[in-house]
């Protein structure tokens, strides 16, 4: 009997327990969404769980029903039956009718959100370790008017992640969108059908926004294509959702959508931006230090360390060949613009702008006591990109 | 015949009798269960809250992709691997496996694998940080140099599998006694004998897998490397192949476990027999053409992901078919409550519960949001945890007294189930929810919202591994110390199978060497 009283407040407290978890405030269920897609998937969604907790109670009940009334002392006689064809084919047909139940919704649902035609807007979406990419598709030949740009995890959620102290620390970190937040959003207009066409510079990630039920592997050397058509404007947070390397729970994705007029305001002067060119001005050795150090920790940090010492496979900074030797910055400038074929190190020149390289490699010669004296301007790193180098 | 064995080291160093290499795989798989899950309380640790607390991320991802291979090759496999040492033999009125030799070897290659293995932990740049699931180019091109030594590792399992899958085909083909034909088997060897089906037809596989990393990351082959005209998701359609059948080949020796169990508790025949082999059979069958279950987001063309989501839900039918298998032998028996029980009835609840939430991925268009969240850390860890662990520890208890001729602790044991109850499902069960609510996979870190469900499966976590500590004490208990009542031969009342009806308790080293007559 006691088996009983011990199960009954196993499960009592069990409930308690999660329920406890389940305020209002707390989401535990997957979301609706934002588009039609997604409500669709969340009603398919509910529906399996219903069919699972239907199928769960009848079961269960049975059995728990025959673990108490069938129990030796109030059965000690036990029947003899060891088969019955006709129950084994009814609870083999049953499940079988079920599944048929649940399996087409499922494939028209699929069909549908396969079907990426009759797209309004094209956005590239391009994984990198550790940033995602976003490159609108215009259609002109025009490299220069080109919208692209990457979006990294935004420097408060990397300092929190850092100083959340350690051990148990009790250390609270109260930020809503820790971790969900980048320094460049993807920006999409509301009520247009946009195809994402996903692909990757290194490793497989994966674009996984919750509220347009879209996921979709980043693979490299492969382009895959999703959708989404958002019915309301508002800002929508994801995830990389594929292991990735060592930072890959720190690369949100952010998309803002917004309604068509503000977006064709925000398009107009991003592609302003991109045609005014980059930004070559003469710097001063402290502009540059101070630029190089935040950029250092944006791009660089989460490899080479804030100390520039680096860690396991990612190479000290401090002192070496390559950042105090003689005659040595050439091929530093030659390492970051093109990175390390088949390493993690990336090639940084067509991710970052001519004065985001020319500050962070003066400030590599010249922090954590290099103090080399280099000054390296945007316009020399400008001639090199173009072929002025070497 | 007089036991006669040699003394000390080399008895277990030469060993070829069944007994004693079914004793060494089970002490061997509990010792890297020990090991897994301590890698498991390292990451629950740094779980326990948002921020990063006591590891780098990149040590992070060493932890969860040790903690999944030791897991799954060191834990769950050799311990039904040594189950099978020490029942089959005596179930099919054998005196030894087949092939008694290699037996030994197949053994002792796995402490040396492991040692490979367990190494990369020290070496210069870290251990293996690229999930178990260790997708190309992440451990290709981007692998740190302790890749190779993975790999090497990953070949001697799969040649221990492979050879101790082999013994238990030819053992079960050759070695029956007369009368024992194959529809009279106990549910555990038509388990194991299709496991071992499952086991030679894709370790070959895996081993593949890992030989073109070989090859791409040290002699210029590009397999998995689209620069060179190769593709990354050929890797993934390789590895789940091999996947999706090892998850069965973890979990069918547990189905023949409560099969074993459940009716000596009901004390009424197994319901279903026949049905219960073919649909064992035809689970086997189905796990080959659904591997790409696992892969909906990679990109697949329509048809293919319909095929796949479609096979994948038939596998639910022989799954239910077995369930209702077990609950129609309770129906009207005559149940107690042992331990052994109590663990395959919580076997089959916590199972099934896996076995949902199973169905809800196959569904592919609402798998794109399960997909590589803690929901699918959930399910797995149902099907596994209290799926093929409780099932080895319900095997555990169930046949300790065979193997040792002494009870153990039945009031420590209660304590023991009654708790791991309470903290496998405290850690689990809050992963369904914290996976729907968008948490990815493999993060050292995480949002706030998903705070609360990550202590409680923290508390829970912690529980868990101190259970296991008791679990060692129970079986230090009866093992070592050598305390606990005598058993009997019958060990259980009414206990059906050779070994309970013609062998003493403890079963002598050596048995069968006449076969027994079979009714
Ligand atoms: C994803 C990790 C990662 C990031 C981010 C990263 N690096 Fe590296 N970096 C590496 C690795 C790995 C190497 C070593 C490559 C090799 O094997 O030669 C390296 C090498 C270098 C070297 C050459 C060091 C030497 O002594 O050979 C320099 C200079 C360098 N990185 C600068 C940078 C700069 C500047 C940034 C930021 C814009 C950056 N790295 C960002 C991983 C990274
Ligand atoms: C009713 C039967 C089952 C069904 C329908 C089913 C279905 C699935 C599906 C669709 C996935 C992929 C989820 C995703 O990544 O999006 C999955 C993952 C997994 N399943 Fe099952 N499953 C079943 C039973 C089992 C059993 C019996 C085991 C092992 C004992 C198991 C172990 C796993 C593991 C280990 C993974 C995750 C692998 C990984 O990505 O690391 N499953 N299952
Ligand atoms: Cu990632
Ligand atoms: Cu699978």
């Amino acid at each position: 009997m006691s088996l009983f009283r011990k199960m009954a407040l196993f499960v009592a407290s069990f409930s308690a327990l999660l329920l406890s978890g389940c305020g209002d405030d707390i989401k535990y269920n997957m979301r609706e969404g934002v588009t039609e897609i997604s409500r669709e998937v969340y009603e398919l969604h509910m529906i399996a769980i219903w069919v699972c907790v239907i199928i769960g109670i009848i079961t269960f009940g049975v059995m728990f029903y025959s673990m108490f009334a069938h129990r030796k002392s109030k059965n000690p006689n036990p029947a003899k039956f060891s088969h019955s064809t006709v129950v084994e084919i009814i609870w083999t047909a049953i499940p079988f009718i079920i599944l048929i139940a649940l399996a087409v919704p499922a494939i028209g649902l699929l069909i549908k959100m396969e079907d990426a035609s009759d797209s309004e807007l094209t956005v590239m979406v391009k994984g990198y370790q550790w940033k995602w990419e976003y490159k609108y598709i215009d259609g002109d030949d025009n490299l220069a008017n080109d919208v692209r740009f990457f979006s990294n995890l935004d420097q408060a959620s990397r300092d929190m992640s850092r100083n959340a102290g350690s051990g148990f620390s009790g250390v609270k970190i109260e930020d809503e969108n820790y971790l969900l937040e980048v320094d460049n959003p993807l920006v999409i207009p509301v009520n247009k059908k946009v195809r994402f066409l996903v692909t990757s510079d290194d490793v497989i990630h994966s674009f996984w926004v919750p509220d347009f039920s879209v996921k979709k592997d980043a693979i490299p050397g492969f382009i895959n294509e999703v959708w989404a058509k958002v019915d309301e404007p508002g800002t929508y947070r994801g995830v990389c959702a594929e292991l990735c390397g060592q930072d890959h729970g720190f690369m949100p994705i952010v998309v803002k959508v917004l309604p068509q007029d503000e977006y064709d305001a925000w398009y107009a002067e991003k592609v302003a931006e991109a045609e005014a060119g980059p930004d070559l001005n003469e710097r001063t050795m402290s502009q540059l230090m101070a630029e190089g150090e935040a950029a250092y920790n944006t791009y660089c940090k989460a490899c080479h360390m804030e100390n520039g010492q680096g860690s396991g496979p990612f190479p000290s900074l401090v002192g070496t060949e390559m950042v105090t030797g003689e005659g040595s910055l050439t091929k530093h400038i030659d390492t970051v613009l093109n990175g390390v074929p088949g390493t993690a190190m990336q090639a940084f020149g067509n991710q970052l702008t001519e004065a985001e390289i020319a500050a962070i490699i003066t400030y590599e010669r010249n922090a954590w006591g290099n103090d080399t004296g280099d000054i390296v301007q945007p316009q020399e790193i400008h001639d090199i990109k173009n072929g002025g180098g070497e | 015949m007089a036991d006669h064995k040699p003394k000390g080291i080399s008895r277990w160093l030469f060993t070829t009798n069944h007994k004693d290499i079914g004793t060494m795989y089970l002490v061997f798989s509990f010792i890297m269960f020990l090991v897994g899950g301590a890698m498991a309380m390292v990451i629950r640790a740094e779980l326990f809250q948002p921020g990063l607390q006591f590891v780098e991320p990149d040590f992070f991802n060493q932890m969860t992709t040790m903690h999944g291979l030791v897991m799954v090759f060191g834990a769950v496999m050799p311990a039904t691997v040594g189950l099978a040492n020490w029942l089959i033999p005596m179930m099919i009125g054998a005196p030894d496996m087949a092939l008694p030799r290699m037996n030994n070897w197949s053994f002792w290659i796995l402490p040396a694998a492991f040692g490979l293995l367990l190494s990369t932990l020290f070496m210069e740049g870290g251990a293996p940080n690229f999930g178990w699931t260790f997708y190309a180019p992440l451990s290709t091109t981007y692998g740190p140099e302790s890749t190779d030594f993975f790999i090497f590792a990953i070949h001697l399992m799969g040649i221990s599998s492979i050879m101790g899958a082999i013994n238990v085909i030819v053992t079960v083909f050759n070695m029956r006694a007369p009368g024992m034909t194959l529809m009279k088997m106990p549910m555990f060897v038509w388990t194991w004998l299709i496991t071992a089906f499952l086991l030679v037809m894709v370790m070959p596989v895996l081993a593949g897998a890992v030989t073109m990393m070989l090859t791409d990351r040290n002699f210029g082959t590009s397999f998995f490397d689209a620069a060179g005209g190769g593709d990354p998701v050929l890797f993934q359609h390789v590895f789940w192949f091999f996947g999706h059948p090892e998850v069965y080949i973890m979990i069918l020796p547990a189905f023949g476990i409560a099969s074993a169990i459940i009716p000596t508790f009901a004390r009424k025949k197994l319901f279903g027999y026949s049905s219960m082999v073919y649909a064992t059979a035809s689970i086997a069958f189905l796990s080959f053409i659904v591997w790409a279950h696992h892969m909906f987001t990679v990109g697949m063309p329509v048809k293919g992901e319909l095929f796949f989501m479609i096979a994948t839900m038939l596998i639910a039918v022989p799954t239910g078919v077995k369930v209702f298998n077990w609950i129609a032998t309770m129906w009207r028996g005559s149940i107690t409550y042992e331990t052994p029980m109590l663990y395959a009835l919580a076997f089959v609840i916590l199972f099934t519960i896996g076995g949902f939430s199973g169905v809800m991925l196959a569904l592919t268009p609402v798998d794109w949001q399960y997909h590589d969240t803690y929901f699918v850390v959930a399910h797995f860890h149902y099907v596994l945890f209290p799926g093929a662990i409780f099932g080895t520890m319900a095997a555990v208890y169930y046949w300790l007294p065979k193997w040792t001729g002494r009870m153990y602790d039945e009031k420590l044991a209660k304590w023991h189930f009654w708790l791991s109850i309470v903290f496998v499902n405290l850690t689990f069960f809050p992963m369904h929810f914290s996976g729907l609510a968008g948490m990815q996979r493999r993060v050292p870190d995480y949002a706030i919202m998903f705070s609360d469900f990550n202590m409680m499966s923290s508390i829970g976590a912690f529980g868990l591994g101190l259970m296991q500590l008791l679990f060692a004490w129970i079986l230090i208990k009866v093992c070592i110390l050598e305390k606990g009542e005598k058993a009997t031969d019958r060990v259980w009342e009414d206990a059906e199978g050779l070994e309970f009806t013609h062998l003493p308790s403890p079963a002598p080293y050596h048995t069968f060497d006449t076969p027994p007559k079979i009714d």
